[in-house]
């Protein structure tokens, strides 16, 4: 007696990976900073990702309905999640809750499902977002903490919740005393003021390489993207040559001028450069494929990160990077194709 | 490099490993179906054998119902001279000649002849070549054709056709393919295990055959009793133009190219065969094959199929007639597992999900793979690409799977063709990898179908424009040659009218002249 089966296309295996999978790995990627940036800064960044996370998933819900695919499928990947997170991860901790909002505004229904969805998107949403308050919002973009260790008076769990939610202070604080500047802020107000960078690298608010608490909260979103790279979900090309082409030319312009350039690491551990060049940078949907095509994408980042940093109007230069970088990548693309076999 | 450079590599083949770019490491799952002794199967009630069992169109049955054959009397002639004919696998009577499921990649039924053993076995008259170490390469390679003798590592391409074709262009080495990458199937691995002088006697034919100087059997380091069957056969032959290599056990080495990448470190081209590079590849059971149908003059009747999976209650390799129905060799197996949930001919990375196991075994059949629910991916949402190049990176052909299953889905064939959709060997790594189950492979195939009746079409259209071309050209000619005609004929006439009135003025002349005379 003979028997039928249920047929299938070849291969036949389940399943190496999904995109939920690849996404909650990025999200697990992203723990120890997150963990070493409350350390430093106070409980203010839970509530920034928690709030993102809230909108993110409420516009994507709403923008799955509008465009009528399945609710489950796509709110399961996790990928308005990492947007999520990877934008919060750039706010000042006691931004007013509304930032968050209207960062997700614009990342997910804008940036992500006008162009048609995962996967569509010819630029990172976070990055999107963020340039998006950043710009508008240059006032309350601004306003950041010194690391708890500097701060005479911190902000307790309560009044932090306070303050995102109502954009003011506790009555006994305000912003001059406790928001601090940067420290890619301050090498740029010292340097306007004729300053050298050794000078303004007196200030407390910096570490050994880059700012007090920032270089730790840099080296843990390393250790997490040096996980990434262990698991293979993202390559080393774009990490490799975003921090060698900083740390490359850093080093140049050190060497040329040292009182107007900082050192090479000095670079690498203050900003989002870190975090860039681990989780940002390294989206697939936004960046290139093609292996020749990531090593000049990363190093692309890197430059441009340098040069605004330097020359342009903001203290950081990452997210304008990338964004520029991602307008080129499809013609990078188009050019790096790899040699196909035998041809 | 220059060609002469590349055959000069091509020499020093297997002397130094190389790699090749992507592939997997994939579990093997051999183990399970190598523990028993290899089998043979008894006779089956009936032996259903597809007329199309071979890359090419199906042979045609000459035989007639009613009719008695012997075992290995040909009962399907290819179309072309050497194109996959078909023998009995035994002796008996012929049934029918029914259109039935031929487990066929593409599910669609083809003419089989149905015979019904009469138990005897009776071969027919035998007609080997006895001392083919003496006997002219072509007569080699005419029992080759005449012995319906296909590449059995599942492409099944009509050995003769690669064999002619080698001969003519001048093969300096012959390389048997015993890498069996893909997961669970081992029976390349036991017949090496088993039989490794019918291999070497197999090599040392076909190296005749071809004029090459000399052999590679190529095997996996993951196969080790085999490594010394085949080292002890080869001593015990004496030739010492036979080297065995052992290869990297990645996914999928034991693809022709790839395997030629390994040995030589070089491409071969776009478009191209081993045979531009002097090198003719064949699988060890190919070579089992020629072996028996030269020294035996047996054709191919039989092979080997690894009977395996978690759905198979006593997995196995057995010596399988063609044309005998799968039921049978599970049954020979123990039968199914309680959760047998796919049955698939080939590996898993490659092979075919059949609907029923009444299709019988062909030569392709190298292995017959039942898995069981939780070995096979279940039905599942496809989710949009988000780029991440898993399937560049995994890719042996080099080539962008991501942009290809755009550039198909948005039906931009020209670019297909450029982006080297017809470079790709459906290996199935990018498939697998992908995090949002994209059925690429099945894409693949559908582009490439297109794009060869695209091809089709479009040489079509060409043959009809330069007929179309060419009869104007004729019309434009008759017309011309026919104009050309009246006018002679014209000027014919003419010239007739004005020799006749010259004359009859002439003679008007003469007469006016007798006249005044007179």
């Amino acid at each position: 007696m003979s028997r039928k089966f249920a047929t299938g296309g070849a291969p036949h295996f389940p399943p190496h990976a999904t995109i939920s999978g690849v996404m909650r790995q990025v999200l697990l990627a992203l723990v120890p900073g997150i963990v070493a940036y409350t350390w430093f800064f106070g409980p203010g960044i839970l509530i920034q990702i928690l709030l993102a996370v809230i909108f993110a998933l409420g516009f994507e819900t709403l923008m799955l309905k509008v465009r009528k695919q399945d609710l489950r499928l796509f709110l399961g990947d996790w990928s308005a999640v990492v947007t999520a997170v990877l934008f919060a991860l750039c706010l000042p901790p006691l931004a007013p809750w509304w930032i968050a909002l209207i960062g997700m505004l614009f990342a997910i229904v804008l940036a992500k499902h006008l162009y048609g969805g995962l996967g569509q998107n010819l630029f990172n949403p976070a990055m999107v977002a963020y340039v998006v308050v950043l710009i508008s919002f240059p006032q309350v973009m601004a306003l950041w903490l010194p690391p708890t260790s500097l701060a005479g008076q911190s902000l307790s769990l309560g009044e932090t919740l306070t303050t995102i939610f109502s954009g003011h202070l506790p009555a006994h604080l305000s912003w001059d005393t406790i928001s601090e500047a940067t420290p890619l802020d301050a090498i740029r107000a010292s340097l306007a003021t004729g300053q050298m960078v050794s000078e303004a690298r007196m200030s407390p608010v910096f570490g050994n390489f880059g700012g007090l608490g920032w270089e730790w909260i840099a080296n843990f979103y390393a250790l997490g993207g040096l996980w990434l790279l262990w698991r293979r979900i993202i390559s080393w090309h774009v990490p490799f040559m975003m921090i060698g082409s900083v740390v490359g030319l850093g080093l140049v312009g050190y060497l040329a001028d040292p009182g107007s350039n900082p050192v090479p690491l000095q670079h690498v551990f203050s900003g989002a450069l870190i975090l860039g060049a681990f989780f940002i940078a390294t989206d697939p949907v936004t960046g290139c494929a093609s292996t020749r095509g990531r090593l000049i994408f990363g190093a692309g980042v890197g430059i441009l990160t340098l040069v605004i940093r330097r020359w342009g109007a903001y203290p950081d230069g990452v997210a304008f990077a990338v964004l520029l970088m991602n307008m080129a990548a499809p013609l990078i693309d188009r050019y790096t194709r790899p040699r196909i076999f035998g041809q | 490099m220059t060609q002469i450079d590349r055959l000069t590599q091509a020499r020093q083949a297997g002397e130094q490993l190389h790699h090749f770019h992507g592939g997997l490491r994939l579990r093997h799952n051999k183990k399970i179906s190598c523990e028993l002794p290899l089998e043979p199967m008894p006779l089956p009630p009936r032996f259903y054998v597809p007329l199309l069992q071979h890359s090419g169109p199906e042979a045609k049955a000459n035989v007639s119902i009613g009719q008695t054959v012997l075992k290995g009397e040909r009962i399907g002639l290819g179309s072309h001279p050497g194109r996959g004919c078909i023998h009995a696998p035994t002796s008996g009577t012929v049934k029918a000649l029914a259109r039935r499921a031929i487990s066929h990649p593409s599910g669609l039924e083809g003419l089989c002849v149905v015979i019904e053993p009469d138990g005897l076995d009776q071969w027919k008259k035998l007609e080997p070549i006895g001392d083919w170490n003496n006997a002219p390469p072509s007569e080699l390679r005419q029992k080759i054709s005449d012995s319906g003798i296909v590449g059995l590592g599942g492409a099944v391409f009509p050995t003769s056709v690669k064999v002619e074709e080698a001969s003519e262009k001048g093969i300096h080495t012959l390389i048997l393919n015993g890498s069996e990458c893909e997961p669970y199937i081992s029976c390349d691995e036991m017949l090496m295990r088993e039989q490794p002088d019918s291999i070497i006697l197999g090599a040392r034919i076909l190296q005749r055959a071809v004029g090459a100087n000399r052999t590679i059997i190529a095997i996996e380091d993951q196969m080790g009793a085999v490594n010394q069957a085949l080292m002890a056969a080869v001593t015990e032959s004496g030739a010492g133009d036979i080297d065995i290599v052992t290869v990297t056990t990645i996914y999928p080495e034991g693809g022709e190219k790839q395997l030629i990448q390994v040995l030589t470190g070089l491409e071969v081209p776009s478009g191209g065969r081993p045979s531009d590079l002097g090198l003719l590849c064949q699988n060890v059971a190919t070579a089992t094959a020629v072996a028996r149908a030269v020294v035996e003059g047996k054709p191919l009747i039989e092979r080997i199929v690894t009977v395996t999976g978690n759905g198979i209650s006593k997995p196995r390799n057995l010596l399988a007639r063609i044309g005998t129905p799968i039921e049978c060799l599970i049954d020979q197996c123990g039968g199914y597992t309680e959760n047998a949930a796919r049955l698939i001919l080939g590996g898993p990375m490659m092979g075919y999900a059949l609907d029923s196991d009444s299709n019988p075994v062909i030569k392709a059949a190298n292995c017959i793979l039942v898995l069981s629910d939780f070995d096979i991916r279940p039905p599942q949402a496809e989710m949009p690409c988000i780029r991440c190049g898993e399937c560049a990176r995994v890719c042996p052909a080099l080539l962008l799977p991501q942009q290809l299953h755009w550039q198909i889905s948005n039906q931009q064939w020209d670019e297909t063709a450029k982006y080297g959709l017809s470079d790709c060997i459906e290996c199935g790594c990018c498939d697998f990898v992908c995090p949002s189950h994209i059925p690429l492979v099945e894409w693949f195939r559908f582009g490439q179908d297109q794009l060869r009746s695209l091809a089709t079409d479009r040489k079509q259209a060409e043959e009809a424009k330069q007929k179309f071309e060419a009869r104007e050209a004729r019309l434009a000619r008759t017309k011309l040659e026919r104009k050309q005609r009246m006018d002679e004929k014209k000027r014919a006439l003419r010239d007739e009218a004005e020799r006749k009135r010259k004359l009859a003025e002439a003679v008007d002349r003469s007469r006016s002249r007798q006249d005044k005379e007179a």
